[in-house]
């Protein structure tokens, strides 16, 4: 037996010292977006930033709670909480609430519960628990299927309540996979085939290609040693397309720059590939192949979507990646969000200055587009302050993950940041115009218990388990 | 102990990249960027939705019937309000104290962020003093919007009206939201695609004074409003115009078709409304009580009341006769006048006759002779009559026209399943359903089938599906209203009938009321049997009767014989029609028509 060393002694203190912060912050601009001169005080619960410091108590509470909890516990039950989860999840399909489109809350005399937010420390704990088990290879086919099952079961369900939003956090898993080993490759060829995706249905036909086209040829002159072979590659390309081009003059057709650039490519990089595998070059050859690939794909991804979706799912993805401006929707919100953020310039507003003006629009000034809050009250100071401090939270847990002496700790800890990470990335993304607008809350910031509370466990079941690191001599 | 744990640099440098990336965004957004800076600290982004004036209705004959006219709703922004001089904003608004409380505190339930409409429908004279001072109420806006004007007070029941639409038209159309107008009957809600043009957008910035400082973006977000396409209806105003003044102190229906393309010349339904009444802020307490008023004039009898059509119905009986070789020209019955058994006849005529003269004194023993033989042609009485009742239904009789005039009623043309509950299967024959013969029983009508009806004598065998729109700006006519619809009858058995109707207008007793100099009318009167009081004057005729330019039908409600009141209107229709006035030789019959009253003595007694 190991010899047991006091929690309290050993707990990170940055890391909960970044958490009071963060949820502190957050509740004064929740008070300053709904900010009313005819109700001043920040007490009052008949209002969200009233509510919000209950809940904000709870989550404290929560946090001491879980503390007090043997690190086994979490350990041994993680399995059953993870099963428990999952039914809530499709229980509440068919017994939920539904709000906003998404059937994803239980009302419990009048509290609102949301399961998806709590689905995601479960599937931490039990992806920790079978990746750190006894003679787990995640090279194994078995292994990649049980993970898939494990991430997937609950956003599975998630989708099924219509919150697409909350289904897209369990992607970020594949960064906890990618640290334990699974292969970059994967990690590479994963991401290509999503950028390409949306790069083929934002940026037209004739950008993509001559952006492909240009990618390819920066390739070749980056990993180039001798610049005769480039400059032959560089002929090569400007003659094929040059000729499609020029073919067009002579007997003019109804194809468009685009289609001469596909052709042109696909052409240049045949002759490419057959001058590369002549040469034996095999970096050339790998690079020639992906490209046809992406030229390839991106066309594909753009005939499919025109010809074999219906027009409803169209305009769904269209507005996921921002395409198509709803005027009365996302579109709407995000000029909206980029106004009051620009607006802040570099010193900001004033704490409840801009509260006259700004969001007269969106109810979910306090939820998903708080960070608008910041950026018109604090400026840009404020909002390079908030950036580094979620950073330095991030890269903190990263560390801490690191320095732990059990597989199951260390995984936890990644999907802890990388959770953390993924709501960062898209909530701040999406007010500035960077992401698609997905409903998701900005952790410990965004109003919303639920939100909070699901925050606040997953990241101090990570405390508790870093303060029991020298415990554990096992795994 | 872990082969990857390097790969920790690699996910944090992913962290500091997105970090990285949005602090040079925030950056750029917030100080380098001055696009957003622009938009003054204090303007507020105000989307204005711009509504398209609704396209207008024409009569066939480009006269003008409806148009818009210009009003404005007044919204408020709860959020924005600041104190202000409630009894002023009253004044402007004619409303009282607790109305404006009322009103702001429902809108502030709906949204305090969103605006919601305060008073709808504000005329302009009263906008322009609104418009003057609304600097001085933060948080109010004006919007405008247009509402139908009529040019004149006829046809209401063609064009219908438009009201504000329903949670449900919200709920199956992403198009609509609170407070838009929605084409609820008639003209209005067929063609509400076309004539309702697309709204668009504003995107403006407004000041802390509500003042508008310039456009978003130098408008390139902003969707213009298309205005809505223009209808030109079929209707013949002049025609209409007449057909009302006629039907003054009357109840009853006319419906006039041009046979030739199925285009309804003419569509009345006595009593009937004006069209204004349904239009702004007065609609609501006008729709109560047009809807309380016992005659019902917001009921389309053209369209929904069901008659039995009487004798008009037997034309089709001898048609079927004749294609069913049950009779043929040369058939003679004879008619023992009142004493005739089972159905009597009243009128005085020769006997035996034939068909076509069968036609003119209507003849009930001859009909019914015919409709036994007719019914007789199958092996059993059921197979006979399930025969005859497809002939009445390739007449567009019993089923629905498919016309582009909503709520049609079907009418009743009974089946046999019908008899079968009644008398039981096998113990029925013609004879026990002899009412078909002369159009009584079970027929049921409505006054568009009867003109429908008489389209297709007038075309020797075929129509075209009744609708009430000629054209629409920019776009095909539905195509079912360019096919035409065969019935099972040969052309040649339609000119002995014609023949027999031209003899009714010309040479019965009644002549004189009808016949209109220089042109052939052919036509049928008709006695409906009303167990309720006074029988209804019914008559349908066509003219010229050679290449027809109008079929009609019209009602009359309790008032008696089918040649004294439905005959002279449809006869004075038919002329003003085809030849533009009526004669001075007939202004005598044009008199007595306009000055019988049946409304009105019948409430003194």
């Amino acid at each position: 037996m190991a010899k047991r060393n006091n929690v309290w002694a050993n707990i990170d203190w940055v890391t909960v010292l970044l958490f009071l912060l963060l949820i502190f912050l957050g509740w004064i601009n929740i008070y300053a977006a709904i900010y009313n001169p005819e109700n001043q005080s920040i007490f009052d619960v008949s209002e969200r930033y009233g509510k919000q410091l209950i809940w904000i108590g709870a989550a404290l509470a929560l946090g001491f709670l879980i503390l007090l909890i043997e690190t086994n516990f979490y350990v041994f039950f993680s399995y059953i909480i993870y099963g428990f989860f999952i039914l809530l999840l499709i229980l509440v399909l068919f017994m939920g609430k539904e709000i906003n489109g998404a059937r994803s809350w239980f009302d419990i005399g009048g509290v609102r519960l949301q399961p998806s937010e709590f689905g995601k420390f479960a599937t931490a704990l039990a992806l920790a628990k079978y990746m750190s088990s006894f003679g787990f290879k995640l090279q194994r086919f078995k292994s990649i299927v049980v993970i898939a099952l494990l991430i997937l079961a609950p956003a599975f369900f998630i989708l099924l309540q219509n919150d697409t939003g909350s289904a897209l956090v369990y992607f970020s898993f594949v960064l906890v996979l990618f640290r334990e080993g699974l292969s970059g490759v994967i990690l590479f060829f994963g991401s290509l085939i999503a950028l390409l995706f949306v790069l083929a249905l934002v940026l037209s036909n004739l950008i993509l290609n001559a952006v492909l086209i240009g990618a390819v040829l920066s390739i070749f002159l980056i990993m180039n040693t001798r610049l005769k072979q480039f400059g032959i590659i560089l002929i090569i390309f400007s003659l094929s397309i040059g000729i499609f081009f020029g073919l067009n003059e002579i007997v003019s057709t109804e194809y468009q720059p685009a289609d001469f650039l596909f052709s042109g490519g696909l052409l240049g990089a045949l002759i490419t590939l057959i001058y590369s595998i002549r040469k034996q070059i095999s970096n050339y050859i790998i690079v020639t192949v992906i490209f046809i690939g992406a030229l390839l794909f991106s066309v594909s991804v753009d005939y499919g979507f025109t010809n074999l979706l219906e027009p409803h799912q169209q305009v769904r993805i269209n507005e996921l990646l921002g395409i198509e401006s709803n005027p009365q929707g996302a579109g709407y919100h995000v000029n909206q969000s980029k106004i009051a953020i620009g607006s802040g310039g570099f010193w900001g507003k004033g704490f409840l200055n801009g509260t006259q003006t700004k969001f007269d629009f969106v109810p979910e000034q306090s939820t998903d587009f708080i960070f608008c809050t910041v950026g018109e009250e604090w400026g840009f100071v404020g909002t390079f302050v908030l950036i580094i401090l979620f950073l330095t939270l991030f890269i903190r847990l990263v560390l801490l993950a690191e320095r732990q002496r059990s597989g199951f700790s260390r995984i936890y800890g990644y999907s802890v940041a990388v959770i953390l990470f993924f709501h960062f990335m898209v909530n701040i993304g999406m007010t500035i115009g960077i992401m698609p607008v997905i409903g998701i809350p900005l952790p410990f910031f965004s109003y919303g218990g639920s939100s909070l509370w699901s925050f606040t466990i997953l990241l101090f079941i990570f405390i508790r388990l870093d303060a029991s690191r020298l415990d554990h001599l096992s795994n | 102990m872990n082969n990857f744990s390097k790969r920790s640099y690699i996910i944090i440098a992913i962290f500091a990249v997105v970090g990285l990336v949005y602090i040079i965004r925030l950056f750029s957004l917030q100080v380098v960027d001055s696009t957003y800076k622009q938009f003054a600290t204090n303007n507020i982004l105000r989307e204005i939705v711009q509504y398209p004036a609704r396209g207008l209705i024409y009569d066939r004959n480009g006269k003008l019937l409806v148009i818009n006219k210009a009003a404005y709703d007044l919204l408020i922004t709860p959020r924005e309000v600041k104190t202000f001089d409630t009894l002023q904003l009253c004044n402007l608004l004619e409303i009282t104290r607790e109305e404006l409380e009322i009103k702001i505190q429902e809108a502030k339930d709906y949204s305090r962020y969103k605006p919601s409409i305060l008073v709808k429908q504000i005329p302009p004279e009263s906008y322009a003093n609104l418009q003057e001072q609304l600097y001085k109420f933060r948080g109010f806006h004006t919007q405008s919007r247009t509402l139908r004007e009529y040019e004149t007070t006829a046809a209401s029941h063609v064009l219908g009206y438009v009201g504000e639409v329903t949670a449900s038209d919200i709920k199956n159309s992403t198009y609509y939201n609170m407070g838009d107008y929605i084409g609820v009957s008639g003209i209005e809600k067929t063609y509400e695609e076309a004539l309702r043009g697309t709204k668009g957008v504003q995107k403006k910035l407004v000041d802390v004074h509500n003042r508008i400082q310039g456009s978003f973006l130098d408008g390139q977000e902003d969707v213009p409003a298309q205005i809505g396409k223009n209808v030109t209806s079929s209707i013949d105003l002049d025609l209409q115009l007449y057909a009302e003044k006629l039907f003054q102190n009357k109840i009853g229906s006319v419906v006039a078709i041009e046979p030739s393309t199925g285009e309804i010349l003419a569509m009345v339904s006595a009593p009937t409304y004006d069209p204004g009444l349904l239009v702004g802020r007065v609609r609501g307490s006008n729709y109560a009580k047009l809807v309380a008023d016992t005659l019902k004039p917001l009921f389309n009898r053209a369209l929904l009341a069901e008659y039995p059509p009487g004798s008009t119905f037997k034309i089709l009986n001898v048609l079927i006769g004749l294609q069913e070789q049950a009779i043929n020209l040369y058939t003679r019955f004879s008619c023992a006048g009142p004493a005739s058994t089972p159905i009597r006849c009243t009128h005085n005529h020769v006997t035996p006759l034939g068909p076509i003269q069968a036609i003119k004194e209507s003849c009930n023993p001859f009909l019914w002779n015919t409709f036994r033989a007719i019914i007789n042609k199958g092996k059993t009485s059921a197979d006979g009559f399930n025969m005859w009742r497809e002939y009445v239904q390739s007449f567009g009789l019993g089923k629905k026209l498919g016309s582009d005039l909503q709520y049609e009623n079907k009418g009743n043309v009974p089946t046999e399943e019908y008899y079968n509950r009644f008398y039981g299967a096998g113990h029925w024959n013609a004879m026990t359903v002899r009412s078909l013969a002369i159009g009584q029983g079970e027929l049921g009508i409505t006054p568009l089938q009867l003109a429908n009806y008489c389209a297709v004598i007038a075309n020797r065998g075929y129509y075209h599906i009744p609708h009430v729109v000629k054209e629409v700006e920019g776009e095909e006519l539905k195509a079912d209203f360019l096919e035409k619809v065969n019935t099972n009858i040969s052309e040649e058995f339609f000119e002995p009938v014609i023949e027999g109707m031209q003899r009714v207008v010309e040479t019965t007793n009644a002549s004189v009321f009808m016949k209109i100099p220089d042109v052939v009318m052919c036509g049928k009167t008709g006695t409906v049997q009303n167990p309720h009081g006074e029988d209804h004057s019914a008559f349908m005729a066509f003219a010229p009767k050679d290449n027809p330019k109008i079929a009609i039908s019209v009602y009359v409600e309790n008032s008696g014989y089918g040649s004294m009141f439905a005959a002279p209107i449809a006869s004075l229709l038919v002329e003003k029609y085809l030849k533009g006035e009526v004669e001075e030789s007939r202004k005598w019959v044009e008199e007595r028509m306009l000055n019988i009253d049946l409304i009105h003595p019948k409430q003194e007694n």
